[in-house]
């Protein structure tokens, strides 16, 4: 499965990538924009750095799943003798992949997973993607300076919904804010009606919502217009990757107005953002649209680029590489990135953003920023 | 406090209509034709994609997908039957599972492969969206149709089962095969017709559940529990039960998360627990 950009002639060793992410199951979605995402990055700025061809080898992790996680991890370092890996997947097989990298003293780049403090447990591990308690307090903080006193939160029962409610608590009640109820939904939860209606019958001036991507957001922001919260003057505020095309093309023009928080929206006006979004469009051909994922993917390469640049092509040391990967910062297509070398996580800004028609077509539009937000 | 409560309410026996449209082809194939049939769900998400393509990519309003949907599943589920399931009748139960747990799981894999991993979207038409006040009551102007749907459909399948030449072919030719084939029924035919109708009405129940369930691949086996419930409580075979089933599960899980949340997605289980004890064949379900 190696998508090997060929070399014509073997001046030196290729530089090996282990790319993880889930390429098959339900959520082969989101293997597609991180591949992408790195596709675009080799695309805009060449296959070859420092003299050496980058090759990179792709692995199907199937989801969320720590033991094919660690077996690839495995492969990867032990056969075909990976320099970094690259794992976009959920928490569980980005640790297990950790512990294998970390042993064989490789570095591995975090492109998704986004619980809190993900790098204490992979010492060799940097992120360069997010932290749900990241984007969401900043959300709270907003929330509570522009008008809501009451609010009520609701969030999948389980670790990031958890750590999502927390954080949002956290910026809210801070700013004078007061929590009136907070409703954990199961996981598998094919209905949100009782729990919308709940809210509705409970009147607070706003709703924070956050559940994973896919069916369970389109249906959740659904059964609040179905149950005309908006007119019963209920705000909803929902963190940003639950707001994305498949929303718009179920909702339309309803959604309108909606007040979400994201580290990365398409429409941010930068020349580094207008560089990504012309090579992800050359490597995907328009089909598909990229999101904070495919950025996370693009960043990372971005870093690896710059760690074997600055050591010549000569990766021999992991631990040196490391050290230069925990140490950069770079303007990013989402704007400004600081990796902090003591945690090995990342600082990023983060934007308020409201969907609006924008191009022609709806998008999050960023109105707020907030700088510098720790991990 | 009454208001917030017949909201429930009316929110429970709409979701249990759902239920109930896609659980009676379970319990037909189940019941009437002793078949454990688990590929059931994967003729819904069929129904489902039927709509979908035929709305998005042809333009054919969101109702008349109805009928579409339920005529392709239907003829899917006769070609099926015919090749593959009849082999099967005489087959002991865990044969039956397997087989149909294999044919859900390529289902799935066909289904990834042509419509791809994602949540499929579907825009409802203007007037079945929003809310309408009954009696003082804001209710889902879809929901209501869904329920009043479901009215229609018990309806026919009592007339028909009950009432009609082919019900009573369909009731002979699982009581007694042979004598039925000795007294000139032609039992093949009949079992590839009542299969068909279960297929067809798990279709139409999964185009009709899009805008509340959901579509995606992983459909079949993301639902199965909800249907197996329905039909073991209900009593397999049982038009009545699956009905009565669909609806106490459909108002007792709404209530649950409306009512307390925390333990809310567990309350079906329990219910169904305490059910099955006092009524272990079912609440509608055959002695024998």
């Amino acid at each position: 499965m190696a998508l090997g950009l060929s070399a014509t002639s073997q001046a030196a060793e290729p530089i090996k990538i282990g790319l993880l992410t889930p390429y098959s199951g339900p959520f082969a979605d989101m293997g597609r924009l991180i591949d992408a995402g790195v596709k675009a990055y080799v695309k805009a700025n060449g296959d070859t750095v420092a003299g050496r061809k980058i090759e990179i080898i792709t692995r199907d992790t199937t989801g969320p799943a720590p033991e094919v996680g660690k077996r690839l991890a495995q492969e990867l370092v032990v056969r075909d003798n990976v320099d970094f890996l690259m794992v976009g997947g959920f928490t569980p097989e980005t640790l297990t992949a950790g512990t294998v990298a970390s042993a064989a003293k490789k570095p591995l780049l975090v492109v998704n997973a986004s619980s809190s403090n993900i790098t204490d447990k992979i010492p060799f591990g940097v992120r360069y993607a997010f932290s749900f308690r990241q984007i969401t307090q900043p959300l709270g903080v907003w929330a509570a300076k522009n008008g809501n006193k009451k609010m009520m939160t609701l969030v999948a029962d389980y670790g990031p919904g958890i750590d999502c409610e927390n954080a949002f608590k956290d910026g809210f009640t801070s700013n004078g804010g007061t929590i009136v109820e907070s409703v954990r939904t199961p996981l598998k939860s094919p209905e949100f009606g009782p729990f919308i209606q709940k809210v509705k019958d409970a009147k607070p001036d706003g709703l924070f919502v956050w559940v994973p991507q896919g069916d369970q957001a389109l249906n959740v922001v659904k059964t609040y217009y179905e149950r005309g919260l908006d007119k019963a003057g209920i705000k909803l505020v929902i963190l940003g990757d639950d707001i994305d095309e498949p929303v718009f093309h179920a909702l339309g023009d309803k959604v309108k107005g909606l007040v979400t928080s994201l580290h990365y929206s398409t429409a941010h006006a930068t020349a580094e953002n207008k560089k990504f979004l012309k090579a992800f469009g050359e490597v995907t051909g328009n089909a598909i649209q990229p999101n904070f994922m495919s950025v996370a993917a693009y960043d990372g390469m971005a870093a690896i680029y710059e760690a074997v640049k600055r050591q010549n092509g000569d990766l021999s040391d992991g631990a040196k590489t490391l050290d230069i990967l925990s140490n950069l910062q770079f303007e990013s297509p989402r704007g400004k990135i600081v990796i902090d070398p003591k945690t090995r996580d990342i600082t990023q800004a983060v934007y308020i953003r409201r969907v609006e028609t924008h191009n022609g077509k709806l998008e999050n539009v960023e109105f707020e920023t907030i700088p510098d937000v720790k991990p | 406090v009454i208001g917030n409560f017949l909201g429930v309410l009316f929110d429970g026996i709409a979701y249990g209509s759902l239920l109930f449209l896609i659980g009676i082809g379970l319990s037909v194939t189940m019941g009437l034709m002793n078949f454990v049939n688990l590929a059931h769900g994967a003729f819904a998400a069929m129904g489902g994609y039927v709509c979908v393509t035929a709305m998005n990519q042809m333009g054919v309003p969101f109702l008349a997908t109805l009928p579409i949907a339920f005529i392709a599943t239907a003829l899917m589920g006769v070609i099926l039957e015919r090749t593959l399931y009849q082999r099967l009748y005489k087959a002991t139960p865990l044969d039956q599972v397997l087989f149909s747990i294999g044919l859900t799981f390529m289902a799935v894999a066909g289904m990834t492969y042509v419509w791809g991993p994602t949540q499929q979207p579907v825009r409802l038409p203007e007037f079945l969206s929003g809310q309408v006040n009954l009696l003082g009551l804001d209710v889902g102007v879809y929901r209501l149709f869904l329920i009043g749907i479901v009215v229609v459909v018990t309806a026919a399948l009592i007339y028909l089962v009950d009432r009609t030449r082919f019900g009573a072919q369909v009731r002979a030719s699982v009581d007694n095969q042979q004598a039925s084939a000795g007294l000139g029924i032609n039992v093949n035919r009949v079992f590839a017709l009542t299969f068909a109708l279960g297929s067809g009405l798990a279709g139409l129940g999964g185009g009709l559940g899009i805008d509340v369930l959901g579509l995606d691949p992983s459909f079949p086996f993301k639902y199965m529990v909800y249907f197996l419930l329905v039909v073991a409580v209900g009593g397999a075979g049982s038009i009545k039960g699956t009905l009565v089933a669909a609806l106490v599960l459909g108002i007792f899980d709404v209530a649950g998360k409306y009512y307390a949340p925390q333990i809310g997605a567990f309350v079906i289980y329990a219910l169904m627990v305490v059910l099955l004890v006092f009524f272990p064949a079912g609440l509608y379900g055959k002695k024998a």
